[in-house]
């Protein structure tokens, strides 16, 4: 495929911006020197060269996406219209409260209605995706933690089945990072969160369902575990499609929780963005939330800002448009629909997880939550056959291969989400690929290392791109 | 008790197939598959949130909503969020299914559509900035300009100089990241609408790391970039420019000035205002410290038949690989936002950019010149670029001003304290509508 630059020629004109009807001011500070190099092209030609990048890009609508840890759900088209309603589009973020109460009260629904999920007391929407809400949380606990003059906690504990994000989160919060074995059955390994925690423990970091898929039967032990030592307790909400509407972080003992909208609320990804991250947290550290709460005084809705915030974490609001998306959907599936989706998530996983565990081997064969995780350990011993050749090879049955070698804690990971948006159609069939795929690797070693066979471009050289990195295009001067 | 009656438009399972699942899974019900969880912790009263509604009544029900906010005909208030005009062709490319709903492009061989994307943009970007290398985006400007400041830090060198003509949004949310690292952030005075130089040059030591300045910076004014980054690099410290990209296309760049990172707000580059978001963090960095960029960045390849494609490269600085010791914590960013800015930017190529520019400048002149014959003086003296600062007597004939406007579909400058008023104008704006705004304020300021 060609670049947008490499269909350029320059010269050509377009006609896009209002007339002008002032007279020019001579710029009186310094001019760029160098040339400025943008495409130049005519709109057809930008239309058929994005056409053509959209149809070498795999989205939701183009076949099942069983990427585990990502809930990609299919995105619901009423949310792509109210978010595109001018009345939302066209506010500026710094109009007067007054104009602009029809966005505050889209954020107090929508805090309402997730605080209700979460059980939380009190919750911001600026984070802008799942990490970032990690962070803003971290912030919360290290500034409870200062405010009762307790700055020797500075440690985090996190489970080894993490996600990547938690430690990175931590370390940027100020946090050292103190590993938390799992034990044999893919659980908190007690004994050794009994070991570590202490006067120097800040809180703990846990996704419950973990990354192996399973609920964690010991949560309440866990957390106060961690209460009882002085510190708090952080839910990462990466997971909690299996488990809303059915058990509330909250009730398990948990302090600080982030949303991922982008996952849990059916907001669309945009091939890595915009998400957003809310973060929930119980009254006591309401007061140090970042950015402004939306809040109903005298008939009208207000921008309040806590007393003693820890800052910023981005300019004005958040992602607003994607509440909008969060909202729409929460009001259409309702109080009934949220466990509902839950169910069926953990249904359609484990439905999928039984189509294949005779020949797929699992690391943990056990009822799952919303997603399970395929170890290919032998399989790579024995055959040479990887996670990342079955993986490949599902892109020939047109499916989006499931999330590789993650969790860490499992060889040869394959991690399966099907979500609740699938029919059983799609699981049978995925299965029957999953199989096939399983089959012919065995029988032809050599034939799964150069999957996918069906697409433009196969197994792209990695070492090669990061040794000598090539990254904005050389206009040849 | 779960299931039984239907579930609505997004879950596609009938009772009769919910069954025969749970059977291939040896259960009985839905309750079953949630066993494991002890019966204590689950709830046993139904969520306090409505009921689910069909589709027509939702959409009803957030029109309504839409409907309670004022969009107003005529804007003049930036300040970190510009209204231009967005060409119709960037929703089109923008809605497109695969690049609304794909996720971060993992899988090269089915993404490479948007990770060529992301390498146009980063394109873009460079020639922007005239900067080597640019990551695929962050969240917006004010944490780009965050995450900037966490690549300068070492252990020798750990405190940020920020000028205090940088917009206080940014310094937010700059302060609130180096909380986390426990760093220190202090601000440099401004003088007459731009840095203090002076202060400045007594303020960098052997402990900053960097020295954080905006371009134009918030009160509209041009800096002497080119002068500052001489004195911070003989201070053996490093220049974030913080620059609003529209600018970029007429103003020296920031690698002309020799910055060693530029970072900035995207939204302006074909991105609605929103109500704050999402909009789109841009960084751009010097060869020297592409490998302390933060998040994604696309790099060239080839794959097993020679074919170019592209791959997320660099991917040891992550945290999915690096974990605690990532350059940043940041996974998903505002992909779908970076494809905004490289749609809009190929639709308006250079010409168009640079055009944008100029009428931006000149409405701006022209706004000025018509409030500054109504009555309200500028407040500098100093070249400028699409914003400037007027004094008005006090609060009261701010809010005057602004009311009588806003009686008039107006949305005025934005109050900055001390009778002090931020104007913005944009090329959205026109000359029958500047001189109807001066013509209320000469009327106001008469009363």
């Amino acid at each position: 495929m060609k670049l947008i630059f490499e269909r350029s020629a320059s010269g050509r004109h377009t006609d896009y911006l209002p007339s002008d009807d002032v007279p020019s001011a001579e710029m009186q500070f310094p001019l760029r020197e160098r040339a400025l190099r943008l495409p130049e092209v005519p709109e057809v030609e930008v239309d058929r060269h994005y056409t053509e990048l959209a149809h070498e890009t795999r989205g939701v609508n183009g076949g099942f996406y069983p990427l585990g840890s990502c809930t990609m759900k299919y995105n619901p088209a009423a949310a792509e219209r109210t978010a595109a309603l001018e009345g939302f589009t066209g506010v500026h973020p710094l109009q007067e409260d007054e104009s602009v109460q029809g966005c505050l009260e889209v954020m107090l629904r929508t805090e309402q209605m997730l605080r209700e999920i979460t059980g939380m007391d009190a919750m911001t929407l600026q984070p802008a995706a799942g990490a970032h809400g990690e962070f803003t949380g971290l912030l919360l606990i290290k500034a409870w933690h200062r405010s009762r003059g307790d700055a020797a906690r500075n440690k985090i504990l996190v489970p080894d089945s993490a996600h990547g994000t938690n430690p990175a989160s931590a370390a940027m919060a100020g946090f050292e990072v103190v590993n938390i074995p799992s034990d044999a059955d893919g659980y908190v390994d007690l004994k050794a969160l009994r070991e570590h925690v202490g006067a120097d423990t800040a809180g703990l970091m846990l996704t419950n369902p973990n990354t192996v898929g399973l609920f964690d039967p010991h949560i309440s032990e866990i957390t106060s575990i961690v209460h009882e030592a002085g510190g708090l307790n952080y839910y990462d909400g990466a997971n909690l499609n299996a488990i809303m509407g059915i058990v509330r972080p909250g009730d398990m003992g948990f302090d600080v929780v982030h949303l991922n909208l982008h996952k849990t609320f059916a907001t669309p990804h945009g091939g890595g963005g915009p998400g957003s991250g809310p973060v929930g947290c119980k009254a006591f550290l309401r007061d140090f939330l970042p950015g402004f709460r939306a809040e109903e005084q005298d008939g009208s809705v207000h921008r309040v800002h806590a007393a003693a915030r820890v800052g910023d974490v981005r300019s004005f609001g958040g992602n607003f448009s994607v509440v909008v998306k969060a909202l729409t959907y929460l009001l259409s599936i309702g109080r009934e629909g949220v466990p509902q989706t839950a169910a069926n998530a953990v249904l359609n996983a484990n439905y999928l997880m039984h189509r294949l565990k005779d020949v797929y081997p699992m690391a943990f064969d056990v009822t799952c939550m919303h997603e399970f995780v395929i170890t290919l350990e032998r399989m790579k011993e024995e055959t040479g056959v990887s996670a990342l050749d079955i993986a490949k090879g599902l892109i020939d049955y047109g499916m989006h291969p499931p999330t590789m070698y993650f969790p860490l804690i499992v060889h040869e990971a394959l991690m399966v989400e099907p979500t609740e948006t699938e029919t059983k159609q799609t699981l049978d069939a995925a299965a029957d690929a999953f199989r096939t795929v399983l089959e012919e690797a065995r029988a032809n070693p050599e034939e799964a290392h150069h999957r996918p066979l069906t697409t433009r471009i196969r197994r792209p050289d990695e070492v090669k791109a990061a040794r000598k990195p090539v990254i904005r295009y050389d206009f040849g001067d | 008790m779960l299931g039984g009656e239907a579930m609505g438009t997004y879950i596609p399972n009938t009772g009769k197939e919910q069954q025969e699942m749970l059977e291939a899974c040896g259960m009985r019900s839905l309750d079953d598959l949630y066993s494991g969880i002890p019966d204590d912790l689950k709830r046993r009263e139904p969520l306090d949130i409505p009921e689910g509604k069909p589709e027509a009544d939702v959409v009803r029900e957030m029109q309504r909503m839409a409907r309670k906010n004022r969009v107003y005909e005529t804007v003049f208030r930036g300040a970190g969020a510009y209204r231009h005009y967005i060409p119709a062709i960037v929703g089109e490319v923008t809605g497109k299914e695969e690049f609304r709903t794909a996720y971060t492009p993992y899988q090269a061989e089915i993404s490479q559509g948007v990770l060529q994307s992301i390498f146009e943009y980063q394109t873009d970007i460079c020639e922007l900035t005239g900067m080597a290398a640019s990551n695929a985006g962050v969240y917006d400007g004010a944490t780009a300009a965050a995450e900037a400041c966490e690549m300068c830090r070492d252990r020798k060198r750990s405190r940020v100089l920020v000028s205090g003509t940088v917009d206080p949004k940014i310094l937010s949310v700059v302060r609130t990241y180096a909380f986390g690292r426990d760093a220190d952030v202090v601000c440099v005075p401004e003088k007459d609408g731009t840095t203090d130089m002076e202060a400045l040059s007594g303020m960098l030591d052997a402990e900053t790391a960097c020295v954080l300045l905006q371009q134009p910076n918030y009160f509209g004014c041009a800096e002497d970039a080119e002068q500052i980054a001489e004195m911070v690099h003989a201070g053996g410290a490093k220049l974030i420019m913080s620059c609003n990209p529209i600018a970029l296309a007429v103003m020296k760049t920031p690698g002309e000035c020799g910055a060693d990172i530029a970072v900035g707000e995207g939204q302006p580059l074909g991105l609605p205002l929103n109500f704050g978001g999402p909009y789109l963090g841009f960084m751009a960095a010097d060869e020297k410290m592409v490998r302390k960029l933060p998040g994604r960045i696309v790099g060239e390849t080839t794959d097993l038949n020679g074919e170019r494609c592209f791959v997320l490269t660099m991917q040891a600085r992550e945290q999915h690989i690096r974990r605690e010791k990532a350059s940043s914590n940041i996974c998903s960013n505002e992909a779908l936002c970076a494809l905004t800015a490289t749609v809009y930017l190929a639709a308006m190529g250079t010409e168009g950019l640079r055009k944008t520019a100029q009428m931006c400048h000149d409405k701006a002149a022209y706004l000025r010149g018509a409030l500054e014959k109504a009555g309200l003086k500028p407040v500098y003296d100093r070249p400028f670029f699409h914003e400037f600062v007027v004094q008005a007597e006090d609060e009261e004939q701010v809010h005057a001003v602004l009311n009588a406007l806003d009686a008039e579909n107006i949305l005025g400058g934005l109050p900055l304290g001390g009778g002090r008023m931020l104007w913005c104008a944009t090329e959205m704006n026109t000359r029958e509508e500047m001189d109807r705004t001066a013509d209320i304020v000469r009327e106001v300021l008469k009363r």
